[in-house]
């Protein structure tokens, strides 16, 4: 057994860091910055990550980058197209400007020209309609039009497995928003300074920030499980570990966001403040494809 | 001990509930919208006279026992209408510390709501450590002149005039160089830079530039160098869910939760359920000690910090009903999260229980 990451894994994840850190938005006004999210975009293409499951990527290297986008907010597409690829990997399409449609919308749907639905087994493919405003502020949904085409069916297996890699995605993408959340959260409890202190140096402030990292650490260790099950245990197997991660880096991931609004006082619940867009992109990701506790013990579905 | 109303408690509950079952539906609750609006629900309650209810006559209140309050409460959470309009923590500030004659010129139109008013206290240098502060109020012949900038004043966009801290006197010791003063929004030398919540809501707060307004010098409350009591008195009062009736605001949602969860409670929704009646049934309690005389105590920090758990577990209910794609109830999850910082954060309010009730030092 060793369950680190191998050094062509953490050179990835460096690739993907670096990427996220360049590009990604540095403030709430980067946000809307179209030039830099075209920048972004351009870049993510380039690098080839969309395709990583046809390339014959392991669902650990797509969560390695899911969970750096995440931290960096990264608000071009990435898991959408990952998990859009992953279904036309089986049947033999092609997926560039593919991504994925849950629960009736199109999600991660920037630049997308298709939203691909797995229903029960049978692939369907969307085309896309308006944007629809939601919570998350880095990705985009919209609306599924017109007559939906059948692409073809799963088998059992590959479907379940697609299962798991929808959750180690977004358990991924929950990871990295609260790495990025708590990063934020430790540079201002560093700066700002109150009763002529560093709020940092406050017990209060620094034993939240302490619990943000052995979270952060709790989630690791799930994820990695479940991203490397996702090819290495069987179906069933896999999406239990993926459940249990999912679960375990929702409720990590909206402490760690709320701790981080907390740290930063009033500035924390403006809209200008970071903190809240790695919140609303946390309570998107624990939405999407959710898990509930009861459901840890139910069989694939 | 008697947990039921008296007859004349009883007689005033039902008058309260038929005139909001006439009014249901017509005053936004949450939002914007909700701000927009709040100063014609005032003056509405007010006129049908249900509010300012446990004040004294002489400046528009009913004089009634205090536990009035918790009946309007309970009745607006029972009817869905907005809660209470906040302010009482301004009228004890005013109230306590002001002259008569300051007391008889701006109390009433503060109760009755044809006046609004916002807190001028808080700096980007100066939230939890308050007595830091730096905006100066320099006196100039009968008049005071302010310049600095505050920030996270709430409806400040609306209010007529300001409860301001300033600082008279920079060789004092920094709590006692501190006044407070009435200071009209109505003249130039103000700025307002509205802000924006993390829920998109922009009326809630927003920062405000004093460069070179003024005030009377009869419109300083108290003494120079008074301004720190007054602050304390104020910042007491604004986390007492009893002086500000937000628990109407708890019971409505947890209500709304629980018609829109239909079958499948989550246990989420159950808790917040037990929370928000263990906050009815402590105001019911802090108001019926208030028979023996309204304290000005730590304990008020106590209460903030059952009150911030109960906003925060009903925010956590809303999103396990909606999750996020029910806008107003992200919102209202959203805007739960500043429960823990308005009105001092909830580590500041652990530190004062620590220290001052509980003798623990620092
Ligand atoms: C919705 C809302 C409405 C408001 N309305 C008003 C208003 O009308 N008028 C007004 O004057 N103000 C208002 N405020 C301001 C509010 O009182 C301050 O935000 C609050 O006191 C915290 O100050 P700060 O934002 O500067 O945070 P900071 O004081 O910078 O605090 C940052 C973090 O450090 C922690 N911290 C600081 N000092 C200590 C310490 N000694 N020990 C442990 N932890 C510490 C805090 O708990 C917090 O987590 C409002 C705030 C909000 C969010």
């Amino acid at each position: 057994m060793d369950v680190r990451l191998t050094s062509e894994q953490r050179q990835l994840r460096d690739a993907a860091a670096k990427l996220a850190d360049d590009l990604g938005p540095g403030s709430v006004q980067e946000l809307s910055d179209d030039d830099r999210v075209a920048r972004l975009d351009k870049a993510v293409d380039g690098t080839g990550w969309r395709s990583l499951r046809a390339d014959g990527a392991s669902g650990v290297e797509v969560a390695i980058v899911a969970e750096e986008f995440a931290r960096g907010l990264v608000d071009a597409a990435f898991g959408g197209p990952v998990l859009a690829g992953e279904l036309t990997r089986h049947l033999g399409g092609d997926a560039a400007a593919d991504t994925i449609a849950v629960a009736g919308h199109a999600r991660d749907a920037r630049g997308a020209r298709r939203a691909l639905a797995l229903d029960g087994g049978r692939v369907l493919a969307h085309g896309l309609g308006a944007a629809v405003a939601g919570a998350d502020l880095t990705r985009h949904t919209a609306e599924v039009t017109g007559a939906p085409e059948p692409l073809g069916t799963l088998q059992a297996d590959a479907a379940g497995r697609w299962s798991a890699l929808a959750l180690v995605v977004t358990s991924a993408d929950l990871v990295g928003v609260s790495r990025g959340a708590h990063a934020l959260a430790c540079d201002y409890a560093k700066v700002r300074e109150q009763y002529g202190n560093a709020i940092g140096s406050y017990q209060a402030v620094a034993h939240l920030l302490a619990e943000g990292l052995a979270l952060i650490e709790g989630s690791v260790s799930v994820l990695r499980h479940a991203a490397w099950a996702v090819d290495e245990l069987g179906p069933a197997e896999a999406v239990r570990a993926a459940r249990i991660a999912k679960l375990y880096c929702a409720r990590a991931a909206r402490t760690v966001c709320e701790t981080a609004i907390q740290v930063h006082g009033g500035i924390g619940n403006t809209w200008e403040c970071l903190a809240h867009v790695y919140l609303r992109r946390a309570l998107a990701s624990t939405d999407l494809f959710p898990v509930r506790l009861e459901d840890i013990h139910s069989g694939l579905s | 001990m008697d947990f039921r109303d008296s007859p004349e408690e009883a007689a005033f509950r039902a008058r309260l509930r038929s005139w909001l079952a006439e009014r249901a539906g017509t005053f936004p609750a949450a939002g914007d919208e909700y701000w927009a609006r709040q100063g014609e629900w005032h003056q509405a309650l007010y006129s049908a006279g249900f509010f300012g209810l446990s004040w004294p006559k002489e400046y528009g209140g009913h004089e009634l026992p205090p536990v009035y309050d918790v009946i309007l409460d309970e009745e607006l959470a029972l009817a869905g209408a907005p809660a209470r309009p906040s302010l009482g923590y301004l009228v004890q500030g005013l109230g306590r510390h002001g002259s008569e004659e300051l007391r008889r010129r701006f109390l009433p139109g503060m109760i009755d709501g044809t006046q609004r008013w916002c807190q001028g206290f808080s700096e980007p240098g100066a939230g939890s450590d308050l007595a830091s502060l730096t905006t100066r109020a320099t006196r100039e012949g009968d008049q005071w002149v302010i310049h600095g900038h505050k920030i996270w004043t709430s409806y400040s966009d609306v209010a007529d005039w300001c409860l301001l801290l300033a600082r008279t006197d920079p060789d004092a010791p920094r709590h006692r160089g501190i006044s407070a003063f009435i200071v009209s929004m109505h003249q130039p030398g103000i700025e307002q830079r509205p802000l924006r919540m993390i829920n998109g809501v922009t009326r809630e707060f927003g920062q405000v530039l004093f460069d070179g307004a003024t005030v009377p010098a009869d419109q300083l409350v108290g003494q120079p160098g008074e301004g720190w009591a007054l602050a304390m008195t104020v910042v007491g009062h604004e986390r007492e869910p009893s002086t500000l009736g937000f628990s109407a605001r708890y019971g409505k949602l947890v209500r709304e939760l629980t018609a829109r969860a239909g079958e499948r409670v989550p246990e989420e929704l159950a808790w917040a359920e037990v929370q928000a009646e263990m906050l009815r049934l402590h105001v019911r309690r802090r108001l019926s000690e208030q028979l023996d005389g309204v304290v000005h105590g730590p304990d008020g920090s106590l209460d903030k910090l059952l009150m911030t758990w109960v906003e925060q577990s009903v925010g956590h209910a809303a999103l396990a009903v909606g999750g996020t794609d029910d806008p107003e109830l992200l919102g209202a999850y959203l805007y739960s999260r500043a429960q823990s910082v308005m009105g001092g954060t909830s580590q500041i309010q652990k530190n004062i229980i620590a220290s001052r009730i509980l003798g623990l030092g620092a």
